[in-house]
């Protein structure tokens, strides 16, 4: 079944009426994501893109159509309401598309999402898909192949640009998960690892990280010290200069920490192959299929 | 929630070295005076200093201030009494001339306008006081330590143990008794606890009121009448939340900010220049950073970084390469644009505007892949660029044509 989303999906759209969040809803239905409701609030009793119920709150969604993943499409300043009153309602996973949250609120909640059964990934990322199950959030359908190779990214084109030439090669995905690139997000890393790790569909798993934090390096310690399937990572920011926040609020080299470099090195240490560029991750990932 | 003496990784704080060159761009920084004006409205004890642009007005404060004065440079670098930016006058007329010699200076690149003139203080010991959010805990970390007055990435670097911090909790904020481990781990006077409590926690206060990404006291000093004071500090705001702050929006000073990324950040781009010969315009942060790493990796040196977003329409791709092309370091642009939400033929008509409107001297490496790249190659095909279907191609590309080699 691959992870966190697939057949057993019952998508609801916060901001379903949006510029965006219209957009994309679109392209999720013609995907074939199981998409039974959105929200928008005022807009309850509207049906979009033909047979979409509307709701007014995301507890009347989820009373009426069983939703169990929501995926988030309202502006920055509205973001952070927005996941709480899914977590309220019930969601057991929430997606967060938007950028741009300041940080204070997303302290708040995370913490509040630590007392619930809730799991939140992003903002700031491009969601996630399993192929010919669902897609929930923009990562475009179309570049997507079915197989067993699980993928887990910080970036979303850097994503599109390994997912491509893996399909190009004729090597399909289980998952690919875009956790974001915000400081604090809701899934980190290592908590994706473990669940590929589990998921019987996925063989080999790619990691793109980037400067910024010690996401990384806590995923190479559980790469080196418990995980079984084979990792090939990439590290975006080598040539970063420091002190600077490249445009991901998360992608900032602080007093020579957070550096490419050493996040190669602990993954390198840790067994996984470092691709050097993008190109070369696809190559590195064939060959363990032999 | 408390670790004593121990070193917090300065990364997973994500605090900015004082000295890199932040200013400008996504994160606000305010000047000392602006800081301390917070600081006061939080219950923060700061000198009663007045701000000036003029030597005459500078004397006209020392007058009113009575005795000696510290004159303080307003600029967002760090060094600034290393650089002469910072000096004692004992009388208003030597206030003056200090003010003289200050104003228009420049101090690692930037031209003194504003000077703060502080009654001096006596000076009996020096504590460094600061908030940040600590990433990795996802927490408001409070740090203090007894090596006040110079950087504290120094102190972490080497004497870490006399770094002490606690975390505020995010529904609970800083109470008194973890303020209090603070001022016990610095081994401060018991008589000043009790201040301390309250300046910890306003300085708390002050982060979460101004949704600061760096809030620091540095120094807070213990004066010759055993009281604490704020001599100087700094605050950086998260622009994302400046949406709810006009009142720090405004403070931000034009004046510290790079042009280029003024005008890229009103066109909704992020831009970093930097030092190399080969412009990026590329889709997507991570993506940028790749793009600027595979060029290097071929030999060469991006002259910044470009992240056009998501969904770019034309205009914003024409303003991207205005920008790219107003660097006159730059020897060859290469364009890399993975479309998924950005459409590869809007990409392509912004390029033509910018072609069709600007003087274009360099040669262009362009990678058009994803959401409607045939009509992109198409609108593109008269214009004679170099074209690449991978990106270590492109790159490769822009290596050899930045070095002025035929394709």
């Amino acid at each position: 079944m691959s992870i966190l989303v697939g057949k057993q999906t019952r998508l609801v759209v916060q901001g379903i009426t949006g510029r965006e969040g219209a957009f994309h809803t679109r392209q999720m239905i013609d995907y074939g994501t199981p998409l039974v409701a959105g929200v928008t609030p005022g807009k309850g009793g509207e049906t979009a893109f033909g047979t979409v119920p509307v709701f007014d709150t995301v507890s009347n969604a989820v009373s009426a159509t069983g939703a169990n993943t929501s995926v988030i499409f309202v502006p920055a300043r509205f973001a952070a309401d927005a996941i709480l009153e899914a977590a309220d309602a019930g969601i057991e996973l929430v997606v967060c598309i938007t950028e741009g949250i300041p940080v204070m609120d997303m302290v708040q909640v995370r913490a509040y999402l630590d007392t619930t059964h809730t799991r939140l990934i992003g903002p700031n990322c491009p969601g996630l898909i399993t192929p010919g199950e669902a897609k929930v959030g923009i990562i475009p359908g179309h570049i997507m192949s079915k197989g067993n190779v699980g993928l887990v990214s910080r970036s979303g084109t850097l994503t599109y640009e390994v997912v491509y030439a893996l399909t190009a090669r004729g090597i399909g995905q289980s998952t690919a998960v875009g956790i974001g690139g915000d400081p604090i997000n809701g899934t980190s890393f290592l908590e994706v690892l473990q669940m590929f790790e589990q998921d019987p569909n996925t063989e080999q798993v790619i990691l793109i990280g980037e400067i910024g934090g010690t996401d990384e390096q806590k995923a190479a310690h559980y790469i080196g010290s418990q995980m079984t399937k084979p990792v090939t990572g990439f590290i975006a920011g080598q040539t970063a200069p420091p002190g600077r926040r490249m445009g991901h609020a998360g992608a900032i080299i602080s007093g020579g920490e957070g550096t490419a470099a050493e996040k190669i090195a602990a993954l390198t240490q840790a067994g996984a192959q470092v691709a050097r560029h993008p190109d070369e991750i696809a190559a590195l990932v064939a060959q363990n299929l032999r | 929630m408390v670790s004593r003496g121990q070193f917090c990784s300065l990364d997973s704080l994500n605090l900015a070295p004082p000295q890199s060159p932040l200013r400008g761009g996504f994160r606000l920084n305010l000047h000392e005076y602006q800081s301390k004006r917070i600081f006061a409205r939080y219950g923060i004890p700061v000198p009663s200093g007045e701000v000036a642009t003029t030597p005459s007005a500078v004397r006209d404060i020392a007058v009113r201030l009575g005795g000696a004065v510290v004159v303080k440079s307003q600029v967002l670098v760090g060094g600034r009494g290393k650089a002469g930016g910072i000096k004692l006058a004992k009388t208003p007329d030597e206030a003056e001339q200090r003010a003289d010699e200050i104003l228009g200076m420049t101090i690692k690149g930037l031209t003194v306008k504003k000077v703060l003139v502080d009654p001096a203080a006596n000076i009996l010991s020096e504590i460094y006081l600061g908030a940040v959010l600590d990433r990795a805990n996802r927490r408001v970390v409070l740090m203090a330590s007894s090596e006040g007055g110079i950087d504290i990435e120094e102190v972490a670097a080497k004497t870490p143990e006399k770094i002490v911090k606690v975390m505020a909790h995010p529904f609970l904020g800083l109470k008194p008794h973890q303020a209090r481990l603070l001022a016990d781990g610095i081994h401060l006077p018991k008589e000043l606890t009790n201040d301390f409590i309250k300046i910890a926690q306003g300085l708390y206060q002050v982060f979460v009121a101004t949704d600061a990404s760096l809030a620091e006291i540095n120094p807070l000093v213990v004066t010759g009448d055993k009281k604490l004071m704020a001599l100087d500090g700094k605050i950086a705001v998260d622009d994302n939340a400046l949406y709810r702050h006009p009142e720090l929006a405004e403070m931000q000073d034009p004046d510290e900010e790079d042009a280029s990324e003024r005008e890229a950040h009103r066109y909704g781009l992020s831009y970093i220049q930097l030092e190399g010969e080969i412009g990026c315009m590329v889709n997507g942060a991570g993506l940028a950073m790749a793009t600027m790493d595979i060029v290097k990796l071929y030999g060469g040196d991006p002259a910044n970084f470009l992240d056009i977003g998501g969904g770019a329409q034309s205009d914003k791709v024409a303003a991207a390469l205005r920008i790219i092309l107003g660097d006159s370091r730059v020897k060859a642009v290469l364009i890399n644009i993975f479309g998924g939400i950005t459409r590869c033929d809007e990409v392509a008509r912004g390029v033509l505007e910018a072609i069709g409107t600007l003087e274009v001297r360099v040669p262009f490496v362009v990678r058009l892949v994803g959401t409607n790249e045939e009509e992109g190659r198409l609108i593109l095909a008269e214009a004679n660029l170099i074209t690449a279907t991978s990106l270590a191609d492109a790159a490769q590309k822009a290596v050899a044509a930045a070095k002025g080699e035929q394709p």
